[in-house]
């Protein structure tokens, strides 16, 4: 790795997961059949519609132990969900179905997931509208279906329900749109039939007030193709959590995740991939670069390799660059493997500073040191970016990326990182 | 007429045990439309000469000065340095990933030419440049340094040396690890450079092999952190029979 050489506050597989395997033990799981064990022991989650069966996380829990439990404007906690101080606006093809349906229509709960934290039973439970975009099957979709939120006041919680099927031999893609103020809680639901191909790009580009706390499901059908991204620049409190299994067998996710954290932003991004269904693939990288005192990210990869996942393969890598001094970036990789039949497994993590020799060589070719900087970040970020594969989302982010790093100009670069 | 002037040049590297002094003073000057060459054992400091000149922050200048044409170049930043006419081909030219070449090279020329070159004119230039170091057109598109062999790292080298067209060119061991093909095509390369008569070169080696194919004017022995005997291209001769034997006691 050359830009990432100087481990920081990294927590590896070695330690992370030697210590699980000692609580748990390999042989202990007893993992349903069905879906509701969303938990795997990579982390024994509660899975429960009832907010009741959740209690109020402390900060304590192996799940919440990085967040910033102060920031979290009670989402976590009781405060009430039911603001509407937002605005949506769709701009679909239309061949694309976008409706706003109640709460208690049977897309719902479609992709079998069940809520495994407090936050995300309190969404479920208050959320009272369910966005809904159905991609009808054999549609061929170019245009990108955006669908843009954008808060208007952090004074009230909110809850949000989205539900997206993209149904048998589509192709399309989904991008949500986060802008404005917000104290946001939600359950995003994706499910792909047979053969079906989605990109679903969720972009947090809140203002600086901003708390949100996402959850999605990612059911993936028998080859479907799926591409989900996540991208978190804004907002003061970011926390996504994603976990992907598969409704049968020859499923492809590829799970992409850009995040640029700024002086005192937490930015948190949670995985888990379940392997739970034999001959799929799964592949994820997530890049992230801060920069200012108090930047923070989390990344948190958990992938598990159930029994009957025979013949899978599956790779996880997360790269973080320390820009200056006073950030951190916490990344714990997390591979559970419960059958020795499968094709490939791997995952790495990287987090480290700026690399002084690149920008020695820019600069020793006239490039001036902010403009040497550009040139590695964009340069860290382009193979993400290109394998998003959306042009119109490429330049955007690409934009942002340097719109970011405009921010942090001036700001001493990182000398050490602890 | 350039002139590049190193003056007592004395320079410490941070180490473990505190710093440690590795040019003891060092004395040259380099005029345009002259090649100077540079031999010296491996440890003698020939690197940290070219790396002190470009300015990379590990080293430390403890006394001495360079100037080019009168200009305190140690009080210059890295790209200033660059912009000012030095130009430094490393001896392990550092992978930046995500930076294609010819992004990188436009944004060079940009920079040192303090405008953006003409559209044209340049792809065609660059693509001159190519064929004669014999690049491969699909290069432009690599990633800057990233899983270039070794031979094709020294040729991006020399093809932005004769890109950026400085005033002065250090070469760090250019020809380390080149076969005889890729020898002379990078000394092909250098010699269109310095062709005009007025630029300036300092062309450390290691090895007298080069020097067949690219004639120093001057040949300076590194030994120790300094100039230990300076001459002309017999002294490279002599080197070519004897090695550094003479100047470090034992077979180098
Ligand atoms: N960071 C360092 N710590 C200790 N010694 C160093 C360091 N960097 C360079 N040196 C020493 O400086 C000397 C000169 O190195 P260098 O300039 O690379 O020589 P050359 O290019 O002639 O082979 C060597 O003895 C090397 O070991
Ligand atoms: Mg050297």
């Amino acid at each position: 790795m050359t830009t990432a050489n100087i481990p920081a506050s990294t927590e590896k597989h070695a330690s992370a997961g030697t210590a699980q395997q000692a609580q748990h033990g390999l042989t202990e799981h007893s993992h349903g059949a069905g879906a509701p064990d969303h938990g795997g022991s990579a982390f024994d989650t509660v899975a429960s519609f009832d907010v009741a069966d959740h209690e109020v996380p402390r900060g304590r829990e192996e799940e919440w132990r990085f967040t910033p439990m102060a920031r979290l404007r009670g989402l976590h906690d009781d405060a009430p969900l039911d603001g509407h101080d937002y605005e949506v606006s769709v701009d679909a093809d239309p061949q694309v179905v976008v409706e706003t349906v109640e709460a208690g229509d049977p897309r719902r709960g479609s992709s079998g997931y069940v809520p495994n934290d407090r936050v995300s039973a309190r969404a479920w439970a208050e959320a009272d509208k369910v966005l809904a975009i159905t991609v009808p099957a054999d549609a061929i979709v170019d245009k990108p279906t955006i669908v843009r939120l954008r808060g208007l006041s952090a004074e009230k919680a909110a809850a949000g329900h989205v539900v997206i099927t993209a149904e048998r031999f589509s192709q399309s893609v989904v991008v949500l749109e986060h802008e404005g103020s917000a104290a946001f809680a939600d359950n995003v639901e994706v499910i792909t039939h047979d053969g079906a191909r989605l990109t679903l790009v969720t972009l947090q580009d809140w203002a600086d007030d901003a708390v949100h706390l996402s959850h999605h499901h990612v059911s993936v059908g028998r080859d479907s193709v799926v591409k989900h991204v996540v991208v978190s620049f804004g907002g003061d409190l970011v926390r996504t959590s994603v976990t992907l299994d598969y409704s049968a067998p020859g499923g492809d996710a590829e799970l992409l995740g850009l995040y640029f954290a700024d002086s005192g932003q937490h930015l948190e991004k949670r995985l888990f991939v379940d392997h739970n269904q034999p001959n799929c693939r799964s592949n994820v990288l997530y890049k992230g670069a801060l920069q200012g005192s108090k930047a923070h990210t989390v990344w948190i990869g958990n992938v598990l390799i159930r029994p009957a996942a025979e013949g899978i393969s599956t790779y996880e890598l997360n790269r973080n660059l320390v820009l200056t001094d006073g950030a951190r970036a916490d990344s714990v990789p997390n591979l559970e493997i419960e059958t020795g039949e499968i094709e490939g497994a791997g995952h790495a993590s990287a987090t480290g500073r700026f690399d002084d020799e690149q920008l020695f060589y820019l600069m020793a070719r006239g490039i001036p040191a902010d403009e040497a900087r550009r040139l590695v970040v964009r340069g860290f970020f382009t193979e993400l970016i290109n394998k998003i594969g959306v042009p119109e989302i490429a330049e955007r982010l690409t934009a942002t990326v340097e719109r970011e790093l405009a921010l942090g100009e001036g700001l001493p670069a990182a000398t050490t990182t602890h | 007429m350039s002139t590049l002037e190193i003056r007592d040049l004395h320079v410490s590297v941070e180490t473990e045990a505190g710093p440690k002094e590795i040019l003891r003073g060092v004395d040259l000057t380099v005029r345009s439309g002259e090649t100077h060459a540079i031999m010296g054992p491996n440890g003698s400091g020939k690197s940290t000469l070219a790396y002190s000149l470009a300015g990379h922050p590990k080293y430390t200048v403890t006394s001495g000065e360079v100037l080019l044409d009168g200009d305190d170049v140690l009080a210059m930043t890295v790209d200033e340095r660059a912009r000012a006419g030095l130009f430094l081909a490393m001896q392990y030219p550092v992978e930046v990933p995500g930076v294609s070449v010819s992004n990188f090279l436009r944004t060079a020329k940009t920079a040192v030419d303090g405008e953006a070159p003409k559209l044209r004119t340049w792809v065609k230039d660059v693509k001159q440049a190519m064929d004669q170091l014999a690049i491969a057109d699909d290069f432009a598109e690599r990633d800057l340094n990233t899983g270039f062999s070794g031979g094709e790292k020294k040729r991006h080298e020399i093809l932005q040396l004769e890109l950026l067209n400085p005033k002065f060119a250090v070469l760090d061991e250019t020809d380390s690890g080149l076969d005889i093909d890729a020898l002379r095509v990078v000394s092909d390369g250098v010699n269109r450079f310095s062709a005009g008569g007025d630029k300036g070169v300092l062309l450390i080696t290691h090895y007298t092999r080069i020097l067949r194919y690219i004639k120093p004017d001057f040949v300076h022995v590194f030994v120790a952190g300094r100039v230990a005997e300076a001459g002309g291209s017999e002294l490279a001769e002599k080197l070519e029979e004897k090695g550094y034997v003479d100047y470090v006691g034992t077979p180098a």
